[in-house]
């Protein structure tokens, strides 16, 4: 990342994912048509939700399998505000991720040793080495074997997920992780996983145990 | 009749040089910028993820070049570099690009065509 960019998440005054934040933060208490809201149930958030997007995903016993925090928030408004589930990317998803994901600044990333995770986590590191797409390549050929190096102009990163949902100078906007995933994917030629796919899970869950006990960032900015 | 060899011209029409250094220097077409350097100054942000382009041609026999382009798995099964005329062996290729080569034969010519010019 170039010093403007570091400069610009280092201070939230200057951090425009800031105003999802904001957002994010009058959505806790706004209430549902069934009169409840987010903070109902959780109070306050920089309490009740202190550390938990640092241990997403986690496992999801109804559906048996890992969820991303959007999917979790999605199941509360299902389940316990009778309101629709918001589709990926939703501004008002992204802007209550944002303000549950900054609840665990500062924080280690501290993925659920949960025996029931691990089958997902097998899984999903061989979606990681796995070559895929037209162009033949592994998320690990670029982000274990390259980082540091310039793919054109642009630095390779370890693909440690310590920032999300993040602010995208491309993007000019908030976008989530698996949005990022499946930007690398149509990058390769590949057909990216669909969001809220178990691959996708699997996948996100073993970038979680990679960058374990790595700081939380959230939410980054990002070229 | 004997197949030809693998890395024996693939098109009757001779590669052209000016073609291939257009398909090398763009992203979208070659991509051959986003990993390698080349002495092409009016592209700038080069990868550095392979070795430079320059002199490619003295180092390499245009045979060599080609085989190197179509299938880099033949030579180094762990290259990252793309097979640019090999259209299966690939998984969860996007839609659009399933069953299709990178190059099409001639472009595969007109690139070793510009590498030949590298000396
Ligand atoms: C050809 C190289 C390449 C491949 C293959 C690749 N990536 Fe990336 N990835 C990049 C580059 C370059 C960036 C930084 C892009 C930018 O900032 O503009 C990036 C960014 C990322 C990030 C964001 C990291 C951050 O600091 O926010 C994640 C996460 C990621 N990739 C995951 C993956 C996964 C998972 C795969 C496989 C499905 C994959 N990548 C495949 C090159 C690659
Ligand atoms: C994703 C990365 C990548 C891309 C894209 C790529 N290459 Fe390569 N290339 C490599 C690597 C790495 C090597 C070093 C040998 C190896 O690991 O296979 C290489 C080796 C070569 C060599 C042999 C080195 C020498 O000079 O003797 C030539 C020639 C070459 N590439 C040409 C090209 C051309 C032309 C293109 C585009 C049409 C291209 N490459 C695209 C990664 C890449």
């Amino acid at each position: 990342m170039s010093p403007a960019t570091q400069a610009m998440q280092k201070d939230d005054t200057q951090n425009p994912a800031m105003l999802w934040v904001k957002d994010g933060e009058a959505l806790w208490s706004k209430p549902a048509a069934n009169g409840k809201s987010c903070a109902s149930c959780h109070n306050d958030a920089p309490k009740s939700m202190k550390g938990i997007a640092a241990t997403y995903p986690a496992f999801d016993t109804q559906s048996r399998r890992p969820i991303h925090l959007s999917e979790r928030i999605n199941l509360c408004r299902k389940n316990k505000q009778d309101a629709s589930p918001l589709p990926p990317e939703h501004q008002d998803l992204l802007s209550m991720e944002s303000y549950v994901a900054l609840q665990s600044r500062g924080m280690s990333i501290a993925p659920h040793r949960d025996k029931r995770m691990s089958e997902f986590f097998t899984r999903g590191e061989k979606h990681y080495k796995q070559r895929i797409g037209q162009l033949d390549l592994s998320c690990a050929q670029c982000h274990d074997d390259n980082p540091g190096k310039r793919l054109a102009g642009t630095p390779i990163p370890q693909a440690h997920p310590t920032g999300y949902p993040i602010y995208r100078l491309e993007w000019q906007g908030m976008g989530s992780l698996q949005r990022r995933i499946r930007n690398c994917m149509s990058g390769v030629r590949a057909e990216p996983f669909a969001f809220n796919s178990t691959e996708m899970a699997e996948l996100e869950t073993y970038l979680a145990s990679r960058a374990a006990g790595m700081a939380m960032d959230a939410p980054a900015v990002r070229p | 009749m004997l197949a030809p060899a693998l890395a024996a011209p693939l098109t009757d029409t001779p590669g052209d040089p000016a073609r291939g250094r257009a398909i090398v220097a763009n992203r979208q077409v070659g991509l051959c910028l986003l990993c390698h350097s080349a002495p092409i100054p009016e592209e700038r942000f080069q990868g550095d993820l392979a070795p430079s382009l320059a002199g490619a041609g003295s180092r390499n026999t245009a045979d060599q070049l080609r085989e190197r382009i179509i299938d880099s798995r033949k030579l180094n099964p762990q290259s990252i570099m793309p097979s640019y005329h090999r259209a299966d062996g690939f998984s969860r290729v996007a839609p659009a690009q399933a069953g299709k080569t990178i190059f099409t034969a001639q472009q595969v010519e007109d690139v070793v065509a510009y590498l030949m010019t590298l000396k």
